[in-house]
């Protein structure tokens, strides 16, 4: 059984986002990058798992992004996983990232997609049901727990209002959330492994993107604090009642 | 040309989040010259279906189908691509939840169609079709022209007031021939919870940080939460010690949350946090250091200790309730 990982490169959690460019550009000077967080903790780890239990064969991990992408997705062979795949392009938006994924997935056949249930930067949650749609494949969202037995894999997942257990047949694209598995912190022979492993550089296909960001802004800044003494929380109802109206 | 909006419902009662997603497909219609049809799947009542019409949609398309009481987003995306060409439908609306966020893009795909998950705004038609979503986990908007001919667009909930009307629809039975694929996902159990109020639908929640100092004291914040009718959320460090359950970890790399007040009570507000949770509307900070970073994005304030503070509050809103 074969499991392809998609792997984004996002911005550190504690980056400030700052706008260059007349607000047309987010300026990543100086920005620290890493492995999106649920394709790491959860899809990637889920993913050796299987193959650490002898159910799946090979692991492959992708990502889109121009060369300085190399340095995350060194990262996560570090981890685990066979080889890397980085489609050589710059996405403009889910649509093409998905395009240029599936048309690479379909010359290898994955049993197995995994990938986070979001990116933390752009959080569409998109590109993982777009990939199962192009792949003719069924997509679960939101999975806590992925159990996989012959062609088949059972699946937990958040519904709206609560949760479900879901048989699907290979191939299937699955979302990973927590509960899935437990992140790892690579170790020394894992970084030394990951240097030599192959990381194929691949050509994107066509596919023209159908959305474009025009421009960024920054959230409004708060007006300031109103403080309110721990002694007089009637105070902070009426606040909350008359001034705020939320309540 | 009808917009086209998807209507979610649960046993048959109409969420107020798709009541939202109904007014914003019925606002778009009206700035783009056409009219509003709503689609709704599975078991539900004509009369609670005529309800749909307060909120400006001319007509509701109702596949009564009971296999679709599920969610099976490959026969949702089936009939809404059935139900976007009966229509001739150019703009499609879902929400951005659990169930949209699996049908959108699958029919945006078929269609070859621009996407806008997460939509904060109605289009600017002034320069394109220019909606405004929310980046890097709120910590700035982005505004995304759809260039594509076909529109897919996913709302946030509670983003516009709802506004009721007195329009009325008609409702019309859809029949959609579905493929051997469609429900190719086998539902083994599903487990809803009932009761509490869901974090994500939540207009009003408490949320608890470290400083609430062990999952002993929690008592204090699901007091005020029952008295508000509000939800309970968590910092991740809280998620993280196993005092609350992972569902309730708001932040960069737990839940995004946007309800109308959110009561922050023992965060201090890193970055990730506020990341999490800086759509809400009002932001109330319980904290015991002033120097805590979560005060400045913050529009009330107290500075104290919450074991003390909190039964104050919740004693507070219950007097605030009776004379109300």
């Amino acid at each position: 059984m074969k499991i392809l990982v998609c792997i984004s490169q996002v911005p550190d959690t504690s980056t400030k986002i700052m706008l260059k460019d007349n607000d047309t550009a987010v300026n990543t000077q100086g920005t620290t990058y890493i492995i999106n967080p649920y394709d790491e903790w959860y899809a990637l780890i889920r993913a050796l798992e299987l193959k650490e239990s002898g159910i799946a064969t090979d692991v492959h991990l992708i990502t889109v992004g121009k060369a300085d992408t190399e340095p995350v997705i060194r990262k996560a062979l570090a981890l685990g996983g066979d080889q890397a795949v980085r489609i050589d392009a710059d996405s403009i938006d889910p649509y093409q990232t998905a395009n240029y994924i599936a048309d690479y997935a379909k010359t290898v056949g994955y049993d197995l997609v995994l990938c986070g249930k979001e990116s933390i930067d752009y959080n569409n949650g998109s590109v993982g049901v777009m990939l199962a749609e192009l792949l003719d494949a069924d997509y679960i969202g939101f999975a806590t727990n992925i159990q996989v037995e012959g062609t088949t894999a059972t699946v937990k997942r958040e519904i709206e209002g609560g949760e479900e257990t879901d048989q699907v047949n290979f191939p299937v694209v699955i979302a990973c959330q927590k509960g899935v598995a437990e992140a790892r912190i690579p170790n020394m022979r894992g970084i030394m492994a990951a240097r030599t492993k192959p990381l194929n550089v691949v050509t994107p296909t066509a596919s023209t993107p159908v959305t474009a960001i025009l421009s960024y802004e920054m959230p409004p800044a708060k007006a300031g604090v109103k403080m309110v003494s721990p002694d007089n929380m009637d105070e902070l109802v009426e606040l909350l009642h008359s001034e705020a109206k939320v309540i | 040309m009808s917009v086209l909006v998807l209507v979610e419902h649960t046993d048959g009662n109409i969420k107020k989040k798709s009541f939202e997603a109904v007014q914003y497909a019925a606002e778009i219609a009206k700035k783009t010259n056409t009219t509003a049809t709503a689609l709704v799947l599975g078991t539900i009542a004509d009369s609670e279906l005529e309800n749909l019409g307060t909120y400006g949609v001319q007509k509701v398309l109702h596949v009564a189908d009971a296999k679709l009481n599920e969610l099976h987003a490959r026969a949702y995306a089936s009939a809404l691509i059935a139900a976007a060409q009966k229509e001739g439908s150019k703009i499609i609306i879902a929400l951005h939840d659990i169930n949209g966020k699996a049908v959108a893009p699958r029919v945006a795909v078929k269609l070859k169609a621009g996407l806008v998950s997460g939509a904060l705004s109605y289009p600017d038609l002034d320069k394109g079709f220019v909606v405004k979503k929310a980046v890097f986990s709120g910590k700035a908007f982005a505004f995304v022209n759809i260039t594509s001919d076909v529109k897919v667009i996913t709302l946030m909930a509670n983003s516009f007031p709802l506004v009721a009307g007195s329009g009325k629809a008609t409702i019309e039975k859809l029949d959609v021939t579905f493929g051997d694929k469609d429900f190719g996902i086998k539902v083994k159990s599903v487990d809803k919870v009932t009761g509490e109020v869901s974090l994500a639908d939540a207009e009003l929640v408490v949320s608890g940080g470290r400083g609430m100092k062990g999952p002993e004291n929690w008592g204090l914040i699901e007091d005020l939460a029952k008295e508000l009718g509000a939800a309970t959320a968590c910092s991740r460090p809280v998620a993280d010690a196993g005092w609350r359950p992972h569902h309730e970890h708001v932040g960069q790399t737990g839940g995004t949350i946007r309800p109308n007040l959110y009561i922050a009570v023992g965060i201090s507000g890193a970055i990730q946090h506020l990341a999490g949770v800086n759509g809400s509307k009002v932001i109330v900070v319980i904290n015991k250091d002033p120097e805590a970073p979560f005060f400045k994005a913050a529009n009330y304030g107290v500075l104290g200790d919450a074991m003390e503070i909190l039964p104050k509050l919740t004693e507070a809103v219950k007097k605030f309730k009776q004379h109300k």
